[in-house]
């Protein structure tokens, strides 16, 4: 099954296992333009399943009072470049509806999910990764899958997680990963990190379609510099799982980030700190963090923009190097 | 030519034509011969112009529904309220509540006991107009000026006060400025500040009452300012194209902080919109206590047993400042203010109806008051008593458990209170 398979499947078992739930967003009636959403219309029906008009802040409004009177509320946006129309519906209305009101009302039932990064020819709005400005949210999870196996468990996860998800998918892996994935009905826990590797020499740490890139460079460190690395999936970006991402270091000595988002304000930035806080005595080099630079994204720059595996190899040399 | 082609299927169109037509004076011409018919794949047929011209407004105006006259006076025997003595003094026993707990929470706010306050002045009868022809079930989405709304449900003074003050007994456990009411029992979401973002939100609610077969539908209250928004746009596009069961009402009074009506839009205000996303759409005297209860009878029958929405702008005047971080005299004259009071009060009006009815004197206007300023006094003195919500209450419903991220920082509070505490308000 390939990612947006895994999506299409995990959407297919959340409407039939709960009656409430409701997918709506542009185009997702006739399947989606990312196929996501094939026929789930045709099977039902357009009451759960509809296309709604052209306009973002709607979306995410509607989907909150959906959810505020109890229907599962499952929306898509676009691709993430998109959401920022939402932003004041998903900023000061989804993250603080239970808070604001004491608990007496929330919008724990919505989930909307978006396509992001970096696809090869994007340019400005169809590649960017909004994920840092809604991880400095309050009130918000946001989760982002590696591949179809997490992906269909996230996703599954996020649906019935009693709290508001942004769910990013990495749209450059739609089609381009694919893996054996349950049919059946699984869910992966929102809670916890996900150490795809285990090593000693050096930690990295990444999420979504990054992690392929940071596998690559891992490997290419191991095979020409004999470096044991510790890969870690974050899954989870808020909350996050600061005691494995911890633990780790603390083990290693060392560590690099890398998300394709810009440097300055990324979620690096949050990891970089934190880290440095409780690892203070065990690092052994500065952490390095491998990013998209701070411009927009490029269109015919794109291959000098995003932070590739060569890149990622250069700052795990400089990071033992040091 | 027309009998080619399914009536049925381009009716909205044809009637959109028609009302074009019309009111561009030249009905017969647009519908002249079928070499004006012009089709287009998905969109259909529309009728050509064989006159270029742009039109900017319909000719004849949204027309304003009353019922009674500024002397409460019911201006056509068939409009008579059908509402008994009983409901009709509940109902204005509501708004003099309303009026006196204004009165009494404003000063407070100049006293200093409240950190803000929002008065209703002028606004009375658009609540409990409004509220008086609902039920219980039908869910309510406001902005911040429908107190009267939750009065009307029974929400009580001493709620009022616990949320003002924000003590712990306030059910946003002290979270939300002043007169950001909510109540679950009550059927009324938490008010938030920012403006128009519960009108998609009453949109999605109502789609899922509808998809659950609640036989209710969604009422949203928001200022002619608010209109403004995006939200209000997406909004009513999203009610109308899924068929969702809300009432949209609109407090048209005329200001929105300082901003005169005439730099907020130039159509022919809230109403004509409500038409172009081809939503039921009524006008009405916000100031006629029975022509807001009338015209939200007919939309909730309309609302309910058709599942679709509708669109209430009811006209009104605000009476006082915006809040108590506005002095309304630096922007408007206070002739316009005064001339609203004496003339066209909606408390008035609907004194003087029951007055002629003889279900009302000055003996009980005057127990009426006394007993509500005791009453919002004493539940203001004992929201005052009451301790602040305890300091774990900063961190819970963030999310529906804490995380361990924000445990630890709950610990790390905790600690600097062990040596810092004194420095803070006493909690417990």
């Amino acid at each position: 099954m390939n990612l947006v398979g895994a999506i299409n499947n995990a959407l297919h078992i959340a409407l039939d296992t709960d009656p409430t739930a409701i997918l709506l967003g542009e185009d997702v009636g006739f399947g989606g333009v990312f196929r996501a959403a094939v026929d789930l219309q045709e099977k039902f029906g357009k009451s759960r399943v509809f296309n709604t008009p052209l306009c973002e802040q709607g979306i995410a409004g509607f989907a909150v009072g959906l959810a505020s009177e109890g229907s599962t509320a499952i929306a898509e946006i676009q691709f993430a470049d998109y959401i920022f129309p939402a932003f004041d519906q998903i900023v000061n209305e989804a993250a603080k509806y239970r808070f604001r009101s004491g608990g007496q009302f929330d919008c724990g039932k919505l989930t909307i999910r978006t396509p992001y990064g970096a696809v090869g020819h994007g340019g400005l709005y169809h590649s960017q990764s909004p994920e840092a400005y809604f991880t400095h949210t309050p009130g918000l999870r946001v989760i982002v899958p590696r591949s179809p196996y997490q992906a269909k468990g996230l996703l599954l996860s996020s649906i019935r997680c009693p709290d508001p998800v942004i769910f990013f998918e990495p749209k450059a892996l739609y089609r381009a990963s694919k893996e054996l994935v349950p049919v059946s009905d699984y869910e992966i826990s929102l809670f916890n990190a996900d150490v795809v590797m285990e090593g000693s020499d050096i930690t990295v740490i990444g999420y979504g379609a990054q992690l392929g890139v940071l596998e690559k460079a891992c490997k290419k460190a191991r095979e020409e510099l004999n470096i044991s690395t510790e890969i870690i999936d974050l899954r989870s970006l808020l909350p996050w799982d600061k005691e494995t991402v911890c633990k780790s270091v603390m083990k290693t000595g060392r560590c690099v980030i890398s998300h394709e988002a810009p440097l300055t304000s990324g979620f690096g930035a949050e990891l970089a700190a934190s880290i440095q806080k409780e690892c203070f005595l065990s690092l052994e080099a500065p952490i390095e963090r491998v990013c998209g630079y701070d411009t927009p994204f490029p269109l015919s720059h794109e291959k000098f923009y995003v932070p590739d595996y060569l890149k990622c190899f250069a700052a795990i040399r400089r990071c033992i190097q040091f | 030519g027309w009998s080619s082609l399914s009536m049925s299927r381009f009716a909205p169109l044809l009637r959109t034509s028609w009302r074009l037509a019309r009111s561009c004076g030249r009905a017969s011409r647009s519908f002249a011969s079928s070499p004006d018919i012009a089709v287009h794949p998905n969109i259909g047929r529309f009728s050509s112009e064989l006159d270029l011209q742009f039109i900017s407004r319909f000719d004849e105006p949204f027309l304003t529904f009353r019922v009674m006259d500024e002397n409460g006076n019911i201006l056509d025997p068939s409009l008579e309220p059908d509402v008994s003595k009983e409901k009709c003094q509940r109902m204005y026993k509501t708004m003099v509540e309303l009026n006196v707990t204004d009165s009494i929470l404003y000063q407070a706010q100049r006293q200093g006991r409240l950190s803000f306050y929002m008065t209703n002045y002028g606004e009375e009868a658009t609540h409990i107009g409004s509220a008086a022809a609902l039920e219980d079930e039908d869910v309510v989405f406001g902005q911040y000026r429908e107190a009267g709304v939750l009065l009307w449900r029974g929400y009580s003074m001493q709620e009022m006060c616990d949320q003002c003050v924000g003590n712990r007994d306030d059910s946003n456990k002290g979270r939300m400025m002043p007169v950001h009411y909510g109540s679950k029992r009550h059927n009324f979401h938490t008010i938030s500040s920012p403006l128009a973002t519960q009108l998609p939100q009453a949109a999605g609610a109502a789609y899922a009452m509808k998809l659950q077969g609640r036989q209710a539908c969604v009422v949203c209250y928001f200022g002619d300012g608010a209109a403004s928004e995006g939200d209000f746009h997406g909004a009513l596009n999203f009610a109308s194209t899924l068929d969702c069961p809300v009432i949209f009402f609109c407090r048209n009074n005329g200001y929105a902080i300082s901003t005169p009506i005439r730099e907020q839009y130039r159509g022919d205000g809230i109403a004509v919109r409500g038409v172009s996303y081809n939503i039921r759409t009524a006008r009405c005297d916000g100031n006629d206590v029975w022509a807001v209860h009338k015209i939200m009878d007919e939309a909730r029958k309309i609302a309910i047993s058709q599942k679709v929405p509708v669109l209430i702008e009811a006209m009104t005047y605000r009476g006082g400042n915006h809040s108590t971080s506005d002095d309304a005299s630096r922007y408007r004259g206070n002739d316009e203010v005064s001339s609203w009071k004496l003339s066209n009060n909606p408390l008035a009006r609907m004194r003087m109806f029951m007055e002629k009815k003889n279900w009302w004197d000055d003996q009980q206007e005057t127990a009426l008051r006394e007993s509500a300023r005791t009453a919002i006094v004493q539940a203001l003195d004992q929201a005052e008593k009451k301790m602040l919500p305890p300091v774990h209450e900063l961190f819970t419903d963030v999310y529906a458990q804490v995380p361990a991220s924000l445990k630890e920082q709950e610990e790390t509070l905790l600690e600097h209170l062990k040596e810092f505490g004194s420095h803070y308000p006493t909690v417990n």
